[in-house]
């Protein structure tokens, strides 16, 4: 939705919301399109496209706030949705800590709109599929996975004069290449789809489960492990909710008591950046405020932390630019991650172990323990045994119970940062880490 | 609606097409939380749109769309056709569909007490009381509170002539108690994490749960497990009550049961299965006294996977999973049943929304209760008991499980002797059921709500239900997330 569009919706809000006696009022609309294709079996299997924008009034009425969402955009479904806002909000409780709306502000653009990407067809997306899944059958493989291109926006607007707005496009490629007894796995993020490729992609997906074809099962316990982007992303990416001044005021954060501490290795450096090239996202936070740069963790020390408006009014600070849409439980937490890398690379890290795990990716990832921050999960898709420096072989995969406290204390190399896409963390700039010590409980039976 | 799904389907008429189906949807939601005697989160939604579903060229098209006018809907149609004929690039055998009937019908969910003729005010008023009776606890460093309503109606239309009409209400309420200590944080909710129980009611689930009566026992269990010893680790007898009972049937038998995760469709996200087509009547999956259904049916309960008919317009069955320990039937959609050569499909096919593909979910899938009694089941010489789950991982293929929960308790000659804190268990899972010594009966049983089930590409979220009593089971790996 253009900008000019979302004005004219808000002008109609703020119209609505006056006609009900109220001047404070916020808008949030978000939406766009998205569509993906799945595959399966090297067969297309599901192919779908969906189209939806919601728009979201929050009115500001002697301290009180709250919240009504609709997707109904016509004259009617405006005028509810302002009546649904206000009525509710009549009828909460008062907020001490509630905070006026927020005022205009400068935005730094971040452009990350291409009009190729929002135009991709499905059959270019059926086409590409399936040269990917060519070079996983031609491999005697079979390829699983998706294809996925889309745009959004985001426009922030309330009666203060705030008009925050961002588009842009996105698109992913993510492929399962599984052999008997044997998977493999990559994928790939980006916001113009001509930075992916779908057949280096797969490509690496069908090398990996051909390394790794009858898995040997070794013993669990702590080795040292060389984890490659996306297995680093989803697992430190379960940390960062507790880097945010609601958390630690709530007693849930396992930086109670850490702030200034040095509680990682030396080797530990990392921001938080809206607008670092290989991010994506809008460069504003829920309440429309510009989101700041935060270094979070400097020499291993924790440094700095996020903080809403809400949170920031109380402690006497700035806040950040990294609140959720009011009203809400868990208050701020940094979304741009960008942890700094070093100058090694997957391969070296391989060519001096002399006994580990290389580890393509990790699932299920659940906290075990609130503050020393232990986590479990499994290895996934291309698990594999290094020895004197090489590749030795495929193992079973390892179930792991990690504190990422412990992790981050371990590393012993670094590789040069890449934009990394999971399935258990936002997508975030993060180097592959050799870690030592790494903590494998269990081991399943494939 | 009827007029918006009929018309959704006159959009995909034309040459190749050899089924379509459409799913207009109106969903209405409230959502009020507390936290430390304010409100937390007070909101509500709607969101209508319409989904379409067409198979041409042998393959699979789906387009969804919130433009509700008729260019909106025609456009939605092509679109469907185009990504159905797109997906013959990628095509191996052309989808083939179990015989369906054509079906008219209208049907609403039992609900006694409207939750949206309750007032935000009065709402608040009941949770801000739990608050403060939580609160009340020294010690307790964050009490939140939450109540979740929705409403839903969707009209199905489809290629067979059907018509289906059905509304859902479900409703979810629970609170929690955080004590933040020395460098230890400890939680316990009530009547379940994550949010509390949830079920296909009105707000009649919010009267009887009894949430301020449980509050005071609640806020001084999550205190008291700072000075509770640690999970002892090793093997023991393990007695789960019924809610963490529910999750691990969610993750051990719900999900490796979808026979589309068992033929490799969501190998490269969610996973796939240990189970084969051919372990059919045959796989010991635990032991003789362990009986499973799925059953979707309105007689088996308010659970999050009750309706009348599922996404393709096929009627609520109950179906065995595991009878007498031995694994009988998957769970199904007419194009997974019909590459199985089964006749029918049992019905198991919903999306979360209507911009969403329907997909292969759990329904309510359900442990039916055993013949012991609630002392029985505890009449170990020294096991563990577990409440309340705090951490569930399974691996891609749902063979290996660990579970933490929010509080244990040691169990010697079946009686509790001293509070743990950080209990897990871990395990495989046939090995698992396999080792099921004592289920109880009936009146320990309660049909869970599990609202946040994840899974399919873009994600979707479903509600599913899972019946189950306490139960014991012999010589369990206990407390290795806590090993050395």
């Amino acid at each position: 939705m253009e900008r000019e569009t979302c004005r004219r919706i808000f002008s109609q809000v703020v119209h609505a919301a006056r006609a009900l006696g109220v001047t404070e009022v916020e808008a949030l609309l978000a939406g766009g399109e998205d569509a993906l294709t799945r595959f399966a079996n090297n067969a297309i299997h599901q192919n779908v496209s969906a189209r939806d924008v919601d728009l979201s009034v929050r009115p500001v009425i002697d301290g009180r706030t709250a919240r009504a969402t609709t997707n109904r955009l016509d004259a009617e479904g405006i005028r509810n949705v302002v009546a649904e806002a206000v009525a509710i909000t009549r009828l909460t409780a008062p907020d001490p800590d509630l905070q006026p709306l927020a005022g205009p502000a400068e935005y730094q653009p971040a452009e990350r709109w291409f009009e190729a990407t929002a135009q991709v067809t499905p059959r270019e997306r059926a086409l590409a599929v399936a040269e990917a899944i060519r070079v996983v059958e031609g491999a005697g493989q079979t390829a699983a996975g998706i294809y996925s291109t889309g745009d959004s926006f985001l426009a922030a607007l309330n009666s203060r004069g705030l008009s925050a707005w961002h588009r842009e496009t996105m698109a992913r490629f993510s492929i399962t290449a599984m052999a008997a007894g044997s998977s493999g796995w990559a994928k790939a993020s980006a916001c113009y789809h001509g930075d992916l490729d779908p057949v280096q992609l797969a490509a690496a997906a069908s090398g990996k489960a051909a390394a790794s074809q009858a898995p040997r099962e070794i013993p669990p316990g702590r080795y040292t492990v060389i984890l490659e982007p996306a297995a680093v992303l989803d697992l430190a990416g379960q940390m960062f909710g507790d880097f945010s001044a609601t958390a630690i005021r709530d007693g849930r954060s396992f930086l109670n008591d850490r702030i200034g501490r040095k509680v990682f290795g030396q080797n530990i450096d990392i921001l938080d950046d809206a607008h670092h090239p290989l991010q994506s996202g809008p460069p504003f936070d829920g309440e429309g405020v510009p989101r700041q740069p935060l270094t979070l963790v400097e020499g291993g020390v924790i440094k700095e932390i996020a903080y809403s408006r809400q949170a920031a009014a109380p402690a006497g600070v700035a806040p950040t630019g990294h609140g959720f849409p009011l009203p809400n439980e868990l208050g701020e937490a940094p979304l741009n991650i960008v942890i700094a890398g070093g100058d090694s690379t997957v391969e070296e890290m391989v060519a001096s172990t002399e006994r580990g795990i290389l580890v393509t990716r990790l699932w299920y990832i659940r906290e075990v323990d609130p503050y020393q921050k232990v986590f479990t999960g499994m290895t996934r898709d291309g698990t594999f045994l290094v020895e004197a420096g090489r590749i030795a072989a495929g193992v079973r995969n390892f179930r792991f119970n990690q504190s990422l406290i412990e992790m981050l204390s371990n590393v012993e190399a670094l590789s040069r940062p890449v934009r990394a896409s999971g399935e258990e963390s936002s997508d975030m700039v993060v180097p592959a880490m050799k870690v030592r010590d790494f903590h494998f409980t269990e081991v399943t039976r494939f | 609606m009827n007029d918006l799904a009929l018309a959704a389907l006159d959009s995909v008429t034309g040459p190749g097409v050899s089924y379509a189906d459409a799913r207009a949807v109106e969903i209405r939601g409230r959502e009020i939380t507390t936290k430390n005697g304010r409100a937390g989160h007070v909101s509500s939604s709607e969101s209508a749109g319409i989904g379409i579903r067409v198979l041409a060229s042998g393959c699979w098209g789906f387009a969804a769309t919130d433009n509700l006018s008729k260019e909106g809907i025609q456009a939605a149609g092509a679109l469907a056709l185009r990504i159905a004929h797109a997906s013959a690039e990628a095509r191996k055998d052309k989808v083939s569909l179990a015989p369906e009937d054509k079906v008219e019908a209208t049907w609403a969910s039992p609900c006694r007490i409207d939750p949206f003729s309750i007032s935000v005010d009065r709402n608040l008023d009941t949770l801000l009381a739990v608050d403060r009776e939580v609160r009340r606890q020294p010690g307790v460093s964050l009490a939140e509170t939450c109540m979740v309503f929705e409403r839903r109606r969707q009209v199905f239309a489809s290629t067979l002539g059907s018509l289906i009409d059905q509304t859902r209400y479900t409703t979810g309420a629970g609170f929690s108690a955080l004590s933040y200590k020395d460098g230890d944080i400890q939680k316990r909710s009530y009547p379940n994490s994550f949010g509390g129980q949830y079920q296909l009611k009105g707000y009649e689930l919010v009267e009887e749960l009894r949430l301020l009566e449980n509050a005071p026992r609640v806020a001084e269990e999550a205190v008291a497990l700072h000075q509770a010893d640690q999970c002892p680790e090793g093997e023991f007898d393990l007695i789960l009550d019924s809610s963490q009972l529910g999750l691990q049937i969610h993750e051990s038998i719900g999900h490796p049961i979808e026979l589309d995760r068992v033929l490799g469709s969501e190998a490269n996200y969610a996973g796939m299965s240990f189970l084969t087509v051919e372990d059919l009547g045959r796989l010991r999956y635990g032991s003789d006294i362990v009986n499973v259904v799925c059953d979707a049916r309105q007689q088996h309960g308010p659970g999050l996977g009750t309706f009348a008919f599922d996404d393709e317009g096929v009627p609520a069955q109950c179906s065995d999973v595991i009878r007498n320990g031995v694994f009988m039937g998957f769970m199904t959609s007419r194009e997974t049943a019909a590459s199985v050569g089964r006749k029918r499909s049992n019905g198991c096919m919903r999306a979360d929304g209507w911009e969403r593909l329907p997909l292969i979910r759990m329904t309510n899938v359900s442990l039916e209760p055993g013949a012991q009694s609630l002392e029985e089941v505890f009449d170990a010489d020294h096991g563990i008991y577990m409440e309340t789950n705090r951490s569930w991982s399974i691996d891609d293929k749902r063979y290996n499980f660990q579970f933490g929960c929010e509080i244990g308790w040691e169990i010697r000659h079946g009686k509790r002797v001293r509070m743990l804190k950080n209990p897990s268990y871990s395990g495989i899972t046939t090995e698992f059921w396999n080792r099921c010594a004592a289920i109880a009966g009936p009146k320990h049983w309660t049909l869970w709500g599990v609202p946040n089930c994840g899974k399919g590409q873009p994600e979707q979220v479903m509600g599913t239900g899972h019946g189950a009593s306490p139960a014991r089971f012999r010589n369990v790996r206990i407390g290795s997330a806590y090993g050395a």
